[in-house]
């Protein structure tokens, strides 16, 4: 009886939590909807990518428990892809991102069969280390150009139709992939398998003992987060028409690490928050060289010290409400 | 001129030595992340910029004061560490109760801004430090020619890390420190003040890694980045040795810089990522690590 009543307050608290990140999940939308009419859109993008691979990153570790540093390699990867694809052998953009995206999955699944070998700390050092090999990689093979990158990477035309040169339109189409990939993450944290994932964060031991296969959750998660990880750079790469090494540089792990970490891990809204504001942040003080960098380290030992659960964790514990 | 596998013998040689130079920064820098994850459970992500410290220390005692090589040698490390353990007072004593990703987090973020405030100052240009008087020339062995400076810097490290295994394996001092290891609580029952037994061996293995940054600064100069992308390479050293033994790390270190020196004579392509590619093996083979129990 007991249990069934405490069932009851779980479905009826969960219906609660989902009214109300409807409720931002709109409001975000029609923020993003409206922005490009008031702001830069090419600076919209490249923070729509940068929320998407945030959100990415935050399905690992906020609700995995796994802090992945070499995410970068799957951002990476999926714009050297789908650069390829869309210049040397003129795939149409929708398929060029899929490319790009199907390459990001490739490397998630043989990266994460290695890196779920170990747990905690080590998971953190060995998909950093796979990070700077992939990066070594794509420093000397002949396909990525080295230093230049792949360059005038033309945006086509969409299912052969829509031309993407045009920068709303272009924007349009990077906000469906953001919200399709947002919506995703959604539901996949509100799905069973996110269930599981939660219970092997809070104790992997128990989980095991219950009788999950623990390791293919964490594998699973480890792919779809470099999936949509890729999503984000195969897009970022039509968006700036550019493929480089900064995408796939160990600096770049740590940025997706610093925008999760200050809008709040194990979030929903916060890495979209914690993106659009180091994005912001970058581009207005780009001018000061080397502070960004000074900045970006402040905010990481100020987030660890005194501010953990980020900028929308903090608001969500004012509200009483998770979002 | 003799040649081995179709490689004349004064290349390996030459590559080997500089794979032993290598080693012993992959030593001396895992060795210390062995001793601090072995007492405080985090990952130092500041160590390649405190070797970067150690070694600005160096260049700025000769600048500023005069203070040459050997006497650098010793207050460099006293100087870092001391920094080191004010750190861990004010910040990571903070972050025992939590999730042990908050101290590589936080180590993160102190070495960007480190790293950040030394490119602002010197950019990303190396500063020449000349190496002192007593180690300029070397030895003809006959089969290659082996500078006195770098048969030292192999010397010195073996003998810093064989001391610090000494003292962690052999001594009552060690002992305190790996039953703290294996059990805090218990330890500080018996009276012994664990709190200032973990600042102590966090200053320990900061200087560790200014030590090693001063003994780099006259082969590789001192320069702002020099710690940044070597951190990565000595993660991968500590997953393939394991962070449980003081001895393994010390072998993995010396090992994988030859492994990587050999790789330059035969294989020159690869020479970048054979340290990454032997930890891919190692991950298949062995999980825990070489000298490592999973825990």
């Amino acid at each position: 009886m007991a249990a069934v009543e405490s069932v009851g307050i779980g479905a009826a608290a969960r219906a609660a939590d989902l009214a109300h990140q409807r409720v931002a999940f709109a409001i975000m939308t029609a923020f993003f909807v409206l922005a490009p009419f008031v702001v830069y859109p090419v600076f919209l993008m490249k923070a729509l990518c940068f929320a998407l691979f945030a959100c990415a990153f935050n399905l690992l570790i906020g609700f995995g428990g796994l802090l992945s540093f070499g995410h970068a390699m799957f951002l990476g990867t999926a714009g050297y892809a789908c650069a390829h694809a869309a210049k040397m052998w003129g795939f149409t953009p929708e398929f060029a991102i899929l490319f790009g995206t199907a390459a990001a999955v490739l490397l998630g699944i043989v990266t994460g069969l290695l890196a779920i070998r170990r747990q905690g700390i080590y998971f953190a050092m060995i998909t950093l280390a796979l990070a700077q090999m992939i990066f070594f990689f794509y420093v000397q093979t002949p396909f990525t150009h080295g230093e230049d990158g792949i360059q005038a990477v033309p945006r086509g035309m969409l299912f052969g139709l829509i031309d993407l040169s045009n920068v709303m339109v272009m924007y349009f189409f990077v906000l469906a992939i953001f919200l399709a990939g947002f919506l995703l993450i959604y539901r996949i944290i509100h799905s069973p398998f996110g269930q599981v994932l939660k219970a092997i964060r809070e104790n992997e031991a128990r989980a095991i003992s219950l009788g999950y296969r623990t390791n293919q959750y964490k594998l699973l998660a480890f792919v779809l987060s470099a999936t949509l990880a890729g999503l984000a750079g195969a897009t970022k790469a039509l968006v700036f028409q550019l493929a480089s090494l900064t995408d796939v540089h160990w600096t770049m792990s740590g940025e997706v690490v610093l925008m999760t970490l200050l809008g709040g891990l194990g979030t929903v809204f916060g890495p979209v928050v914690g993106a659009f504001i180091i994005v912001t942040m970058e581009n207005y003080l780009s001018g000061l060289g080397q502070w960004v960098t000074i900045i970006q380290g402040s905010i990481f030992v100020a987030c660890v010290l005194a501010f953990r659960r980020g900028i929308v964790g903090e608001l969500g514990y004012w509200l009483k409400k998770p979002l | 001129m003799t040649e081995i596998f179709g490689v004349s013998t004064q290349a390996l040689f030459g590559q080997l030595l500089i794979g032993l130079i290598n080693g012993s920064f992959y030593a001396l820098l895992s060795l210390g992340l062995a001793v601090i994850f072995g007492l405080l459970n985090i990952i130092n992500f500041a160590h390649g910029a405190q070797y970067m410290m150690g070694a600005f220390c160096g260049y700025f005692l000769l600048l500023k004061f005069g203070i040459g090589y050997w006497w650098a040698l010793a207050l460099a490390p006293l100087i870092i560490g001391l920094i080191g353990m004010i750190i861990e007072r004010l910040m990571l004593s903070r972050l025992y109760q939590l999730d042990h990703l908050y101290g590589l987090l936080l180590t993160f973020g102190l070495a960007l801004i480190v790293q950040g405030l030394a490119r602002n100052e010197y950019g990303t240009s190396g500063i020449p430090y000349d190496m002192p008087a007593a180690l300029t020339g070397g030895q003809n062995l006959g089969f290659m020619f082996l500078p006195n400076y770098r048969a030292w810097v192999i010397v010195a490290s073996l003998v810093v890390c064989v001391s610090t295994w000494f003292v962690t394996e052999k001594t009552k001092l060690g002992s305190y420190l790996r039953a703290a290891t294996e059990n805090p609580a218990l330890v500080q029952a018996f009276g012994i003040n664990v709190p200032r037994m973990i600042t102590l061996t966090y200053g320990f293995g900061v200087a560790l890694a200014a030590f090693a940054g001063v003994m780099a600064a006259p082969i590789y100069q001192v320069n702002p980045l020099m710690g940044a992308d070597l951190i990565i390479v000595v993660f991968a050293v500590v997953v393939i040795g394991g962070m449980g033994s003081i001895m393994g790390s010390i072998v993995t270190g010396f090992a994988l810089g030859v492994i990587e020196g050999l790789t330059k004579v035969f294989y020159p392509e690869a020479s970048n990522t054979v340290v990454f590619i032997v930890m891919v093996v190692v991950l298949l083979i062995k999980p825990a690590g070489l000298f490592g129990t999973q825990r």
